[in-house]
């Protein structure tokens, strides 16, 4: 007889942790190899090694001795594979349909100066630019044209506005019917109101944004009486209800896990139901709640269907009446028109990828926070 | 906090509408259904101010839900339904028109296990203040140290007021729900097996506080605990499924019970 350790003991037990492991680690890698994917498509742009400028610098075909291969490679915008496989009468003919491609450019762009610069610098894809035919320097996404105008922020501020307004509407809707349902409802009203809402977590997006942009535009305006029908406002709330399911349930799973032991301390010393949720239940469930906003932050920001359906213009401006268009709204709507590998393919992905990010840090601000409260709550430091 | 729902419960020598001589909380054939099971089957029972008075018997035997009848606590379960009548200071509480919030302002409760708030200490007790209407902060430090006092709690915490109660000890944290509880100056104090949960010598710390409150306050305490109902109560009911069996004074129902079946189970022979 013996005392056996580790994984002799029970080898069925200590293969199946093990196995278990390795399908946890696969999530972590999958996640981490979208990501890797995603930028890679997108590093050219961040390394300056994108160019959109009409008027390119010409080499005559004549001057092909005086350069060297690398030269020509990049000029060409070959692979280094496909440069070696061609021989010299093949880069000649290439350079002359360079030369010819120039002369395709219409007229009036030859002398524009917007038709020199490459617009996918920093520069212009953050900044305003004073565009030729423009009153004044302005932030333009417009990628298609010969022209293509790459800035991003309008798509930021689109997908602020349309996030920020759909929480606005969803979160205190939410945690309300969670509070309600979890602490004032009787049992009755509780089974039915609370299966109901997470119901709506069901419903296609698409058939949201039908309701959006057919019913709900048309009430909005009425009530509000805005000039523009479709606008950030009218794709914000119809991105609440899509929201709200989602923080609902959490919130209220939340709510319900307070100790009874609260609940029974407050009505005790005389507190109304109210006054218990609101001062005693709430607070204690304070971490769940921010949660569930946090995980409804990143619904709205990821949401594309509804916002590509109700309202799409990429306008520059911070006002809710306006129309907007939401990062995730540009790449579903332009990605199949993108050139595989050209500027504004790159373009997408880098977007996405700052969405990866922003999904990422705002889950990590969000779990500080919910430690700080925790260990605040359970009198830790 | 106006009185206007309820007057005062105690029965006082000095106030002209009160009897004098009647018990102050008189439970009349009171009968308490879950659904369709009886709990609860006919009790009367008839308690004095501050005095101790402790609820024994085993386990289901319906003694917890009868204290919580005194504050009504048993509102929040639903199905439950009450019969017959039960006073406090000649009131009836399971009247429509009580206001179940001003009595329970005025029957305080102490739970099994220790439930503080997850705020911070001095919250904890100012909760209560702050429900019935003291705001000003020179009123609210004045009450919540006398009550921490009151509960022999203020030495140990003054220095850490406003750390969270969590991070005290389980008897500490039991002593803060008592502080908590006589904070609102009720005038009866209800205590469901305050000292279960805790250690021998926090338990004897609760007990001593007990004897103490006993002063000011009207005390029904649940316990399991023979010897603590026998060290702390003046008088004993003896419960036996939802029946009472057997009231008297404590020293009589420990010593010279009446019925067969208080002596086999206050001498361990059942229970």
């Amino acid at each position: 007889m013996g005392i056996h350790r580790g994984h002799q003991a029970r080898p069925g037990e200590w293969l199946a942790e093990k196995l278990i492991f390795l399908i946890s680690l696969s999530a972590i890698g999958m996640v981490l190899l979208i990501f890797l994917f995603v930028a890679r498509e997108a590093l050219p742009v961040f390394f300056g090694q994108t160019d959109t400028a009409l008027i390119q610098p010409v080499i005559p075909t004549a001057e092909l001795d005086r350069h060297s291969p690398a030269e020509l490679q990049r000029y060409l915008e070959l692979t280094p594979e496909q440069f070696t496989t061609m021989d010299k009468e093949t880069i000649k003919t290439l350079m002359d349909v360079k030369i010819e491609a120039l002369n395709d450019i219409p007229e009036n762009f030859r002398n524009d100066p917007d038709a020199k610069i490459n617009t996918t610098e920093w520069k212009y894809l953050l900044r305003p630019h004073q565009w030729s035919g423009y009153e004044k320097p302005e932030r333009i996404w417009q990628p298609v044209g010969q022209i293509k105008k790459f800035n991003l922020i309008p798509l930021f501020v689109g997908t602020l506005k349309t996030t920020l307004i759909g929480l606005l509407f969803a979160v205190p809707l939410a945690v309300g019917a969670a509070i309600y349902v979890s602490q004032l409802a009787r049992p009755r009203v509780r089974e039915t109101v609370k299966p109901v809402i997470e119901m709506l977590s069901g419903i296609p997006s698409v058939v949201t944004g039908v309701f959006a942009l057919i019913v709900m535009a048309t009430v909005l305006q009425h009530i509000f009486g805005y000039q523009t029908r479709l606008n950030a406002f009218v794709a914000g709330i119809a991105l609440g209800f899509a929201v709200i399911p989602v923080i609902f349930s959490i919130a209220e799973d939340a709510l319900t896990s307070v100790p009874r032991a609260y609940t029974q301390a407050a009505l005790a010393l005389g507190a109304s139901r109210w006054q218990t949720a609101w001062q005693i239940v709430l607070p204690a469930a304070l971490p769940g709640v921010f949660a569930a906003s946090v995980l409804g932050f990143g619904r709205a920001i990821g949401e594309t269907m509804i916002v590509l359906m109700v309202c799409s213009a990429s306008v520059m401006s911070w006002s809710i009446f306006d129309s907007a268009r939401s990062i995730t709204t540009t790449i579903a709507a332009e990605m199949a028109e993108a050139v595989n590998g050209g500027p504004h393919y790159r373009i997408l992905f880098m977007l996405g990828a700052l969405l990866f990010a922003a999904t990422f840090v705002s889950n990590m601000i969000g779990d500080f926070v919910i430690h700080r409260f925790k260990n605040k709550l359970e009198g830790k430091r | 906090m106006t009185d206007t729902l309820m007057p005062k419960l105690s029965v006082n020598a000095n106030d002209p509408g009160a009897v004098a001589g009647s018990p102050f909380i008189e439970i009349e054939n009171l009968s308490l259904y879950y659904g369709a099971s009886k709990a609860l089957k006919n009790i009367s029972l008839n308690l004095d101010e501050k005095v101790v008075t402790a609820f024994i018997g085993p386990s289901g035997c319906g003694k917890s839900t009868l204290l919580r009848c005194l504050n009504r606590m048993n509102d929040l379960i639903d199905g439950v339904r009450i019969e017959g009548s039960m006073k406090i200071g000649g009131y009836n509480i399971n009247a429509k028109d009580v206001d179940v919030i001003e009595l329970r302002k005025r029957v305080g409760m102490v739970f099994q296990k220790s439930n503080p708030f997850p705020k911070s200490i001095y919250e904890n007790v100012a909760y209560g203040l702050r429900l019935h209407g003291v705001k000003a902060k020179s009123d609210l430090d004045a009450r919540i140290e006398q009550s921490l006092q009151g509960a022999a709690l203020w030495d140990e915490v003054k220095d850490r007021l406003h750390t969270s109660a969590l991070g005290l000890s389980g008897g500490q944290q039991q002593r803060l729900c008592i502080a908590r509880a006589i904070a609102i100056r009720p005038e009866i104090i209800l205590m469901d097996e305050p000292a279960s949960a805790l250690d021998p010598i926090a338990t004897a710390r609760i007990e001593d506080l007990i004897l103490e409150l006993k002063k000011e306050f009207t005390i029904v305490i649940v316990t399991h605990n023979m010897q603590q109902a026998a060290r702390i109560s003046d008088r004993t009911a003896f419960f036996y499924i939802g029946e009472l069996v057997e009231f008297g004074p404590t020293v009589k129902i420990f010593t010279n019970p009446a019925q067969k079946r208080t002596e086999d189970y206050v001498s361990g022979r059942f229970g």
